[in-house]
């Protein structure tokens, strides 16, 4: 499905907003699993799942006020996540918005690290510092959580730029959303990534609502792949966001043009997100209907891809079980883990505002907070 | 010691810092076929090439923050506006990418990034071409804000900012490239971020100033000496962190202080420098602190209106005297 032949849609998507999941088969052979073996897929499955219940947990630690601040779920789009981040290498980068918490763990971060961040502790990926939206990781090359829409986009041509200034062959991986593509910072984004050949996959999750605005209310195109035709040396190509194993090949493909001839892609991945904006808002209501959520529900891609497993033999009902009271188990203690890390000290405040530290003399400015002395 | 412009220090400062660590590059409208819309970056694509001296689209938001990604990811760029005016196009990459990232990693990533270009009025550019950037981003904690009044600082801080690890706003001026010409050393020197001078030693008033107005105190420190007014101008030269030591030891020993800079009065540089004047040295005073600013109102095109609208050094010689009931 995912060849690099620009502007070749390969799922079917309805104008009709009601109209449900892709329709569109994908060209994998769906019994060849990408050569995958059964393990390698059933790790797959468990990322997804695992993803899956850890925003479940955070939705109910949210509710009952042990996360702060907004709260962006994932729930709905985990086979783009496990799809895309699975065929990198450890020296590739990885970047993203504000819905990033099931990106942080596909890409190697403890359940516990991102559920601490959550709850602002010490033990958090980036010590309390981030929250939600601002998931760090130098060590994987988890180069954050943003959460000012299209403006991570033209960090990650930096990060290509990079790579090609130092003569690498590492890709970086930028997630945004359907709202991106009207943002200037993406058209400067792709044109410098295309123009200079900077090895950046910049991958829309396309779940239909930039918060609560269909994306065809707003963006003057009917395709959001094809704004990336404007753009010569960029590979851009649709594929089907509820389906791991076909974001997996795209990105394989994309990764190799990246490698080899250091060319970028766009990649809309066409998926749903089943809860609300942020915790904040509803699930539906006025911008999409109940009936909607339920259609995409159906084709779950967690359910999808286990009935697939099942069906090839590569999975039994007693393993899948297993994996999922594992999953539900990691995030319980993950926020069992979270409750009892501390939380950062005071000084902690001037520790990280430059990394020479905090001159004195402005400090002085504070001397009106005792406690803070 | 050699007599350089403005310019020439500063295209010294770059040539020597791309020669001493091959990670750092400069990225901007016209930086190198043109040689730099100002010359400043003149004759380094020819010795550096296209990846270290990269001519970019009109797209400043984008060159913004591809500076500060390639920066996350261990380079050292120098990102080129043509002018502090069009970074406004850039100020999200400056300010909620740039300045936050330290501490939003939990101190993962920092971000050794200089933004540089001229700020404020030159001649009859009117008002979309004519401010001064300093406060906007001296608001900004993460933010190192540097605003050099001589060739011999524009050097040393440049190399300085280009060598530290933090996000370094570096604020020149159109009319100070040609204009301003001084004695810079020859052997290698570095000036320190965040420390004030002292560019004229004297006893009854402190001048606080940055940039132009440097130029400005000094011109008007001459005129007062005829009246037996003795003027000390301290140059912050860098406005975050603000050397809060050195004006409060200037104040105490002149008793009397008038703070002078371009931009307009409200929420600028000056009136955070009188705030920390009033808690810190209340009581060495002698008059309240003058302020010297450009109007508030945007720069006008017609040459009588903007000489009207910019502070000079009579203007600051008129504040000095007010300070020391001399007027």
């Amino acid at each position: 499905m995912s060849s690099a032949n620009p502007g070749r849609s390969t799922a079917t998507v309805s104008d009709d907003p009601a109209a449900g999941a892709p329709g569109g088969a994908s060209s994998a052979d769906p019994d060849a699993f990408l050569g995958l073996s059964k393990e390698e897929c059933v790790e797959l499955l468990r990322e997804m799942i695992i993803e899956r219940r850890f925003e479940e947990k955070a939705a109910e630690v949210y509710q009952v006020g042990k996360i702060g601040g907004f709260c962006h779920l994932y729930i709905g789009q985990e086979a783009v996540s496990a799809g895309s981040i699975s065929p990198l290498r450890d020296d590739d980068y990885v970047i993203t918005a504000y819905r990033d918490h099931s990106q942080a763990i596909a890409r190697g971060m403890t359940p516990n690290a991102v559920m601490a961040e959550l709850y602002g502790r010490v033990d958090g990926c980036s010590k309390g510092f981030g929250g939600s939206m601002h998931m760090f990781d130098k060590s994987l090359n988890f180069m954050g959580g943003h959460g000012i829409v299209g403006s991570h986009l033209p960090l990650a041509i930096g990060v290509g730029y990079a790579i090609r200034y130092r003569g690498g062959d590492q890709v970086c991986l930028c997630f945004f959303g359907d709202s991106v593509v009207n943002i200037g910072a993406f058209h400067e984004s792709l044109n410098m990534a295309a123009r200079w050949k900077l090895p950046v996959i910049f991958l829309l999750e396309n779940n239909r609502y930039g918060m609560g605005t269909d994306y065809r209310r707003v963006a003057a195109v009917k395709e959001l792949k094809d704004r990336g035709r404007a753009y010569e040396g960029l590979t851009s190509l649709d594929v089907d966001g509820m389906d791991v194993l076909a974001v997996r090949q795209a990105m394989e493909e994309a990764i190799e043009r990246g490698r080899n001839e250091k060319t970028p892609s766009f990649i809309e991945a066409r998926c749903f997100r089943y809860m609300g904006h942020s915790m904040a808002d509803p699930m539906h209501g006025t911008y999409r209907t109940r009936e909607e959520v339920e259609k995409w529900r159906s084709d779950d891609p967690i359910l999808s891809f286990t009935r697939r497993l099942m069906d090839a033999g590569r999975l039994t009902e007693e393993e899948y079980k297993t994996i999922d009271r594992e999953a539900k188990e990691i995030a319980e203690e993950s926020a069992a883990f979270a409750d009892r890390s501390p939380f950062p000290d005071p000084e902690a405040l001037y520790r990280y505002v430059y990394s020479d530290g905090y001159p004195d003399d402005m400090r002085r400015r504070d001397a009106w907070r005792k406690e803070l002395r | 010691m050699a007599v350089l412009t403005y310019r020439e220090a500063l295209n010294d400062a770059l040539r020597e810092e791309m020669e001493r660590d091959d990670s750092t590059f400069i990225i901007g409208e016209e930086v190198g076929e043109y040689d730099g819309a100002y010359k400043v970056t003149k004759g380094l694509l020819d010795q550096f090439g296209e990846w270290r001296v990269r001519d970019a689209p009109i797209a400043e938001l984008g060159f913004a923050g591809l500076g500060v990604g390639a920066a996350m990811a261990g380079l050292r760029p120098i990102v080129e506006f043509m002018t502090w005016n069009f970074a406004l196009l850039a100020i999200d990459e400056v300010v909620n990418a740039a300045a936050k990232m330290f501490q939003m990693s939990g101190g993962q990533y920092n971000v050794p990034i200089v933004f540089r270009g001229p700020g404020g009025a030159a001649l009859q550019l009117a008002a979309q071409h004519s401010q001064s950037p300093e406060p906007w981003y001296s608001y900004v904690p993460g933010l190192k804000v540097i605003a050099p009044a001589t060739a011999k600082d524009a050097k040393g801080l440049l190399k300085s900012a280009i060598r530290d690890n933090d996000p370094v706003v570096f604020i020149e001026s159109e009319i100070m490239y040609n204009l301003v010409r001084d004695e810079v050393p020859e052997e290698e020197y570095l000036t320190p971020i965040g420390k004030a001078e002292v560019k004229r030693e004297g006893s009854d008033v402190t001048v606080v100033c940055h940039s132009k107005m440097v130029h400005q105190a000094l011109a008007a420190a001459r005129t007062l000496e005829k009246e037996e007014i003795d003027v000390e101008v301290l140059d912050l030269r860098t406005v975050r962190p603000l050397d809060v030591d050195a004006v409060v030891a200037s104040v105490k020993k002149t008793n009397r202080a008038v703070v002078a800079e371009e931009g307009w009065p409200m929420c600028n540089v000056g009136a955070q420098v009188v705030d920390d004047i009033q808690r810190e040295a209340f009581d060495s005073l002698d008059a309240p602190v003058a302020r010297v600013n450009g109007l508030d109102v945007p720069m006008p095109y017609a040459k009588n209106l903007e000489k009207l609208a910019t502070p000079n050094a009579d203007h600051v010689a008129a504040a000095v005297r007010h300070v020391c009931y001399a007027d």
